[in-house]
């Protein structure tokens, strides 16, 4: 099929302003829908959906959380972690307290607690910029877990802080099987990445990026810094806090404060500036690629060294899977510093022509 | 010109305006007239800029009165004169490089658009009405500035002119009742200037927009504005038409030098 506009005419706004205004991308997220809710539950196996698709999914609502904080309203965050960590604990509080409480209001609920702790550990962001936020939102990673350690009551007194989430069920039904969690967790994402696009394409989302690119024009056009930081860092909280609630609840089954670390921070970071930093597709390319690349080193390395008849020992292999992933991680930073969603930008735009490019 | 000047809608009263020690302004006054284009010249380091920005509420004075619109304020504030319809461009291009030249403009109507982030969110009923019909506006401008091939282009990958006319075109989008342009024209050759000379006419004559301007080129300054104010370090040297300005001795001085 060859992928261009070519007769596609556009004769209204509404037309002109789709998310997908190309009529094979439209198609083509249909397909891709389709695959994602029909083929996938039918031939996938347990370990793809627990090792690799509900994680998959869970981490790209949270890097979403996070581009829309760093990538469209450019405020770093380094605390995307704690307010996972948030999500977490309130969605269990609620389920674990409230009586009969249905779990998707926890899970909203979850959200906008995070949301409330994310407008709280934002508000530096009116004063400060850049590096200096990011070490202040290192703030909340710190304050959060150590708050969820050292106070019983928000882990229902459990040694530790180690929480473990009942089953999740919606009237009635039973999410306990592997398949079930999965498509729980795709419509959740996919509800909330099409929300997240409909903000970033409206006003809000060009306020957002009127103050990532120029502030002060941004101020002086009507738009108030203050409320759109703070609306910034309440979305991203909540899509974070939606997010540590599924990791929770369908992905791990028990969480412990430790869990949502620095590191789980720095890897969801990583993956918006992987994927591409203020582009909803981007969060889903950088998750994916953050969480798959190791998996496939994890197999391919192995077979490499069969291959070669040189033996490597399983410490040599972790040694070589942590260095071939920086150096992947630079590689893509160099050649393309937008990420991958640029990338993928690209090859749409060089489709369009072929094969004629003049 | 149909257009007809107007009364006074602003009126600066002894401005005084410093960064620490340094004085940027010292007891400026000056006024500008409804519908009029007034030129506000003077060489470098005048505190041509600050003036703007003090009118817009980027700075504060230390001392002195604005009157605007009857309105008696001791200095201004972004966001009451952003809705009070003054709107304005910057020296140094100010737009929003990673949006496109129709999310720029867009975006200069933001205070027009009343819908919360959820009905965003939900791009439903209002909030879709609201997007469309802001779009047929911006459009306007669009079509009027004549950059209807670029409206979809990241404004970071045009060239500096055409910058510059996106930076216009989100100002009006705005539909300001008052336009602040801080050198409109700089760097452009002779024909983005024609170019940008007619914009500005037109904005004025078409829709009566008021225009206080700043510029350099002396020719473009005296052919288009109804009055001039010169400053000179911070001070008001000259103020009144271009040619009576132009025949000031303090004005040639402050631009010549003058012999002692």
């Amino acid at each position: 099929m060859i992928y261009r506009e070519t007769g596609q005419f556009k004769t209204s706004y509404a037309a002109d302003q789709q998310i997908f205004p190309i009529r094979q991308d439209r198609i083509g997220i249909l397909l891709l829908l389709a695959v994602a809710f029909l083929v996938v539950p039918a031939v996938a196996g347990n370990y793809w959906f627990n090792a690799i698709l509900i994680p998959f999914l869970i981490f790209s609502l949270a890097a979403l959380g996070l581009n829309i904080l760093t990538g469209y309203a450019g405020q770093l965050s380094l605390g995307s972690a704690a307010f996972m960590a948030v999500g977490a604990y309130a969605a269990y509080n609620f389920q674990v307290r409230i009586e009969g409480m249905p779990i998707l209001l926890s899970f909203i609920l979850a959200g906008l607690t995070a949301a409330g702790v994310g407008i709280l550990f934002g508000l530096p962001s009116l004063r400060i910029k850049g590096f200096y936020l990011a070490v202040a939102t290192l703030a909340a990673q710190f304050f959060i877990v150590w708050c969820l350690t050292k106070f019983p009551y928000l882990s229902n007194n459990s040694s530790s802080g180690v929480i473990s989430v009942p089953n999740v069920e919606i009237l009635g039904f039973t999410f306990d099987t592997p398949q079930s969690r999965y498509l729980l967790v795709l419509s959740i994402v996919a509800v909330l990445a099409l929300l997240a696009k409909n903000m970033v394409r409206s006003t809000t989302g060009r306020a957002w990026m009127a103050v990532r690119d120029m502030d002060v024009a941004a101020e002086v056009i009507g738009i108030r810094l203050m409320r759109t930081k703070l609306l910034a860092f309440a979305v991203s909280s909540f899509y974070c806090g939606v997010a540590g609630a599924l990791y929770a609840f369908c992905y791990l089954g028990s969480v412990e404060p430790d869990g949502f670390s620095l590191d789980l921070s720095f890897k969801i970071l990583f993956m918006i500036i992987v994927g591409g930093v203020g582009s909803i597709l981007g969060s889903f390319l950088g998750a994916a690629f953050i969480l798959l690349l190791p998996i496939f080193l994890d197999i391919a390395l192995p077979a490499l060294s069969d291959l070669l008849g040189l033996p490597f020992g399983s410490a040599t292999v972790s040694h070589i899977q942590l260095m071939v992933f920086g150096a992947l991680i630079m590689f893509f930073l160099i050649v393309e510093p937008h990420g991958l969603a640029r990338l993928w930008q690209i090859g749409k735009e060089k489709l369009r022509l072929w094969p004629f490019p003049h | 010109m149909a257009r007809q000047i107007g009364e006074v809608i602003l009126d600066l009263r002894n401005i005084s305006l410093s960064f620490g020690g340094v004085k940027a302004l010292t007891d400026i006054s000056f006024d500008v007239r409804e519908h009029e284009i007034r030129a506000i010249i003077g060489p470098n380091g005048a505190g041509k800029s600050s003036m703007l920005n003090v009118i817009n509420g980027v700075y504060h004075p230390q001392q002195g009165e604005i009157v605007f619109r009857g309105e008696h304020r001791k200095d201004m504030d972004t966001h009451a004169m952003a809705a009070a319809g003054i709107a304005r461009t910057f020296q140094n291009i100010a737009l929003f490089k990673g949006m496109s030249v129709l999310d720029n403009l867009m975006a200069g109507r933001n205070l027009k658009m009343k819908c919360s982030f959820l009905q965003h969110a939900l791009w439903w009923g209002p909030a879709r009405r609201e997007e469309l019909a802001h779009r047929r506006k911006v459009e306007e401008v669009i079509d009027f500035l004549e950059i209807e091939h670029i409206r979809k282009t990241p404004v970071g990958r045009l060239p500096y002119g055409l910058q510059k006319r996106v930076e216009l075109g989100r100002a009006l989008a705005a539909e300001p009742s008052m336009l602040l342009l801080d050198e409109p024209m700089a760097g452009m050759n002779v024909e983005e200037k024609q170019d940008m000379c007619r914009f500005i006419l037109d904005v004025n004559d078409q829709f009566g927009t008021t225009i206080v301007l700043i510029e350099h080129d002396m020719g473009v300054v005296m052919d288009i504005s109804d009055r001039v104010v010169v400053l000179d370090y911070g001070r008001k040297i000259g103020d009144g038409a271009p040619d009576d300005v132009k025949n000031n001795p303090e004005v040639i001085a402050a631009y010549l030098g003058t012999q002692h």
